[in-house]
């Protein structure tokens, strides 16, 4: 991890020398472990900040939107999707960006590994190739990374990035035999009652605080829609009808658009899994529309072309 | 639309669409009526419905 931090470190400060870009987008450590931050890097000096570990989990992509300087970004397998779906929703153009690809091995479910240690405060977290070491005061455990992988990463299959200027490091294998939607279709077993009791429960805990949604790189209207009063489309209250309809809009805005990066349930503080909403969509996209998010420059999105033999099995 | 309601708990049956232009007077009054039967059949709606009630 540390050879990969110092090749983005000398990269950066390349590129930020010779005038390629105007500011670099990486990751820096966190305040507290487990949770690096994004950082925009200006001056070459201020390059050693930045980062690289397992702990990388938000989106970078986020940043971009609307910016009209000349752009280094980080961007792993999902991170490069997301910066597609930028591109050809022209939010960012392709040739104001130097994207620095990073073959991704998966980032850590920092929830997972705090119900590991059982709660107690860790300080400190190292990470070699395929284990990672906690510390705190009094212990300190190892874990294999593999099995505290998020719940994005564990079905990913796409880590290595689709659209990069230069690569850091070698590709990394793709997972194989994952069943990338195996949580959907249990749901879809379910019967009406019972998934309508799962999604209630499931966003039960919900504080509207929309961490979710800022943490989002689709979610970049100026405007949100939870957050207009006029006309007001959805309850404020947290109310379990105005907490639903505010999850579904906000699932079906991302629509073809989602690329599974985890960001939002990420950082979410009452760890909800609202991915739930988020993955339907991405299985119906792939299933009626073969579409995956972010992974070609010059295809359009199913939302916005009509094919005669598009799906319609639900129109009368 | 219809996939994800359902798939979050909404009957099926209780969201239909129809394409029908304004010159098709017969198949609006056939949509209409079968809709209406459907969604009688299934009784008052339970999902998304909003009861003061359950905010405390
Ligand atoms: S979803 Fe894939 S590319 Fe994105 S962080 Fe996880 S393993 Fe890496
Ligand atoms: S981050 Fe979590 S608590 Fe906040 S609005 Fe999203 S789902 Fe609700």
């Amino acid at each position: 991890m540390i050879e990969l931090t110092e090749k983005i470190r000398d990269i950066a400060k390349k590129l930020l020398k010779d005038g390629t870009v105007d500011v670099f987008i990486g990751y820096k450590k966190g305040s507290v472990p487990m949770m690096n931050e994004p950082v925009l890097i200006r001056n070459p000096d201020e390059a050693d900040l930045l980062y690289w570990d397992s702990n990388c989990g938000l989106n970078l992509c986020n940043y971009l939107t609307g910016r009209t300087d000349r752009i280094g970004i980080l961007a792993t397998g999902c991170n490069s999707r997301s910066i597609v779906t930028h591109i050809i929703e022209n939010q960012i153009r392709r040739d104001q960006l130097y994207i620095v690809g990073i073959p991704c091995t998966g980032m850590i479910d920092h929830r997972a590994v705090n119900r590991a240690v059982g709660h107690r405060e860790i300080t400190d977290i190292t990470e070699s190739d395929i284990t990672f070491t906690v510390t705190g005061k009094g212990f300190q455990e190892t874990f294999n990374k593999a099995d505290y992988l998020q719940g994005n990463c564990k079905v990913c299959r796409h880590r290595n990035p689709v659209e990069y200027d230069e690569m850091i490091g070698e590709p990394v294998e793709e997972q194989k035999g994952i069943e990338p939607y195996s949580d959907v279709k249990n749901i879809e077993k379910m019967s009406c009652d019972d998934k309508n009791a799962f999604f209630r429960r499931l966003i039960d805990k919900c504080i509207r605080c929309y961490a979710c949604r800022n943490a989002c790189p689709l979610c970049y209207c100026p405007t949100c829609f939870v957050d207009e009063s006029r006309p007001q489309w959805v309850g404020k209250s947290i109310d379990p009808t105005d907490t639903m309809t505010f999850h579904l809009l906000r699932a079906f805005h991302c629509a073809g658009r989602c690329t599974d990066c985890g960001a939002c349930e990420r950082v979410c503080p009452m760890g909800i899994s609202m991915r739930q909403f988020t993955r339907k969509l991405n299985r119906d996209a792939e299933e009626l529309f073969s579409w995956q998010a972010g992974l070609s420059l010059t295809e359009r999105p199913p939302l916005d072309t009509y094919r005669s033999d598009d799906y319609n099995d639900f129109i009368k | 639309m219809k996939n994800l309601l359902e798939h979050t708990g909404l009957e099926p049956g209780r969201l239909h669409f129809s394409w029908i232009s304004s010159a098709e007077a017969t198949k609006f009054v056939k949509v209409a009526k079968e809709v209406s039967a459907a969604v009688r059949a299934l009784g008052p709606a339970k999902y998304l419905v909003k009861r003061r009630a359950e905010v405390v």
